[in-house]
């Protein structure tokens, strides 16, 4: 533990990807993964293009692509969500290796995979490129209330010691014999939630009066970056601009 | 259990982000209410709080496990607007810097674990309060079908959102009882985790709990005898 710097999804890097100031790159995947998610249905080939968009975008950044595969796994509910599909949706059936199952269901659940595993993979680009200073930093410049920054900047500044604090309580459970097996441990390990929810109250607490005591009257110093440049912009665009036009494209061709 | 992209369709998508901000803006002003100028520390810890406390795991059977959802149980311990808020922003930075639920499915998630899980659970819990007696020992139950409540409230939430703008067609029945099914069996978890949880702080710490204050305001000081004689 103890990361001062990034979080567990961060790839320290100076490429061009990660020197993108960070509110350019919030926008430029959000229009990413709208463009996608607004892809028409029953058209794949704009997946193509989509994905070697992306996969430029992941070499321009240099983090290691198995970097990203390894985390990946987040998707593996979905996943299997979307294998269940084609067996449980409605409409004419087709026979896939002598199994009959809703052509209609296995169409929806490629676009499903392919949607969210472009939006998976977009995400974890911005997570491993962007340090969570600079995220709370681009927030903010988007206009997000003070306010919810301040709160997410409390959460990120404290997650690492919460979570540091919860393993602890782990080992000082396991080096007193105790295995967690089945439903009878959950009073103990329900015990370890409810003394770290006072930890944490408690700790909150402490740093609000250390605040005070600093002078805090309500609002925080700003986690200024400086705003971006045409150029910045304009590379930030590259990815998103690329993805509108195909999607655009798939609309005009499938109509 | 975070909608990824592509789920719902774009429209969609939309409205409930729309829904999403507009349950994050009352839920602002009411958490000032509720923490005042304490808000920013307070909500940001309780936050990390639930983050971490959703990476407990309660063992089930032999390889499976389960984790806390901690709409109820966030809302019990610190008041409903505060809980929103938290899990709100746990669900922005899970989606942002762990790549957990889509980036367009924000405003789905936010509507349905940060506002339909909590006020339903917190509606639920006020109500089964108001009729079991005025003591901290009904806390514990009340946020046990507070929770219970809420998950498949939850899921429901979900299912009608598909049906409006789900991509594939599924047949409502067997989406609906599934879902249900499914939630259902979370919510028994969910409530015995989440009464495990508010029994351990309020035997504590009942002062820390958001939704026996009331309660711990109606005591009286007592004065009992004996003690001049001990001391």
């Amino acid at each position: 533990m103890g990361a001062a710097h990034g979080h567990r999804l961060y790839f320290h890097g100076h490429s061009p990807v990660h020197r993108l100031p960070a509110h350019c790159k919030i926008v430029a995947l959000l229009c990413f993964v709208l463009a996608v998610v607004a892809t028409p249905a029953g058209v794949f080939w704009p997946f193509a293009w989509y994905a070697v968009g992306l996969l430029a975008a992941v070499g321009a950044s240099r983090v290691p692509p198995l970097f990203l595969a390894r985390r990946m796994v987040v998707e593996t509910p979905f996943v299997l969500f979307a294998v269940l599909m084609p067996f449980v949706a409605t409409g004419p059936r087709v026979d896939l290796l002598g199994v009959s199952v809703s052509e209609h269901g296995l169409q929806a659940a490629a676009m499903l995979l392919c949607k969210g595993t472009l939006g998976v993979v977009a995400s974890l680009l911005f997570a491993a490129t962007t340090e969570s200073r600079d995220f709370l930093a681009g927030l903010q410049r988007l206009r997000m209330p003070q306010q919810l920054v301040q709160i997410m900047a409390f959460m990120v500044r404290y997650l690492d010691v919460t979570t540091a604090e919860m393993q602890r309580m782990r080992v000082a459970r396991e080096a007193r014999c105790f295995s967690a097996r089945g439903p009878a441990a959950w009073p103990t390990v329900a015990r370890s939630g409810g003394a770290l929810f006072i930890r944490a109250y408690e700790r909150g607490e402490r740093v609000h009066l250390a605040m005070l005591s600093r002078g805090y009257a309500g609002r925080l110093p700003m986690l200024s970056e400086s705003p971006a440049s045409a150029l910045q912009w304009s590379v930030a665009a590259l990815l998103p601009g690329f993805t509108v036009l195909v999607s655009l494209a798939a609309w005009t061709i499938s109509r | 259990m975070h909608v990824p992209d592509g789920f719902l369709d774009a429209q969609t998508s939309l409205a409930t982000g729309v829904v999403a901000a507009g349950a994050v803006a009352v839920a602002l002003r009411g958490a000032r209410r509720e923490l005042d100028d304490r808000t920013a520390p307070m909500a940001g810890l309780v936050a990390a709080f639930v983050f971490a406390a959703q990476m407990l795991n309660f063992p089930v059977a032999v390889g499976t496990s389960g984790h806390l959802l901690g709409g109820t149980l966030a809302a019990v311990l610190v008041g409903p607007y505060t809980a929103v808020l938290c899990i709100s922003v746990v669900l922005l930075v899970q989606s942002l810097m762990f790549a957990d639920g889509g980036v367009t499915a924000l405003g789905t998630n936010v509507t349905l674990m940060a506002l339909v899980g909590v006020v339903v659970g917190w509606l639920v819990f006020r109500l089964v309060q108001a009729v079991l007696p005025r003591t901290v020992a009904s806390v514990t139950p009340a946020a046990a079908i507070g929770a219970f409540v809420s998950v498949p409230a939850a899921a429901l939430g979900f299912v009608g959102l598909y049906l409006v703008g789900g991509t594939v067609d599924l047949p409502t029945g067997a989406l609906t009882v599934s879902m249900l099914g499914w939630h259902t069996l979370i919510g028994i978890g969910e409530a015995v985790i989440t009464a495990l949880t508010v029994g351990a702080v309020s035997a504590v710490r009942p002062d820390l709990v958001h939704g026996a204050r009331h309660v711990l305001e109606a005591r009286e000081l007592v004065v009992r005898d004996g003690i001049e004689e001990q001391a």
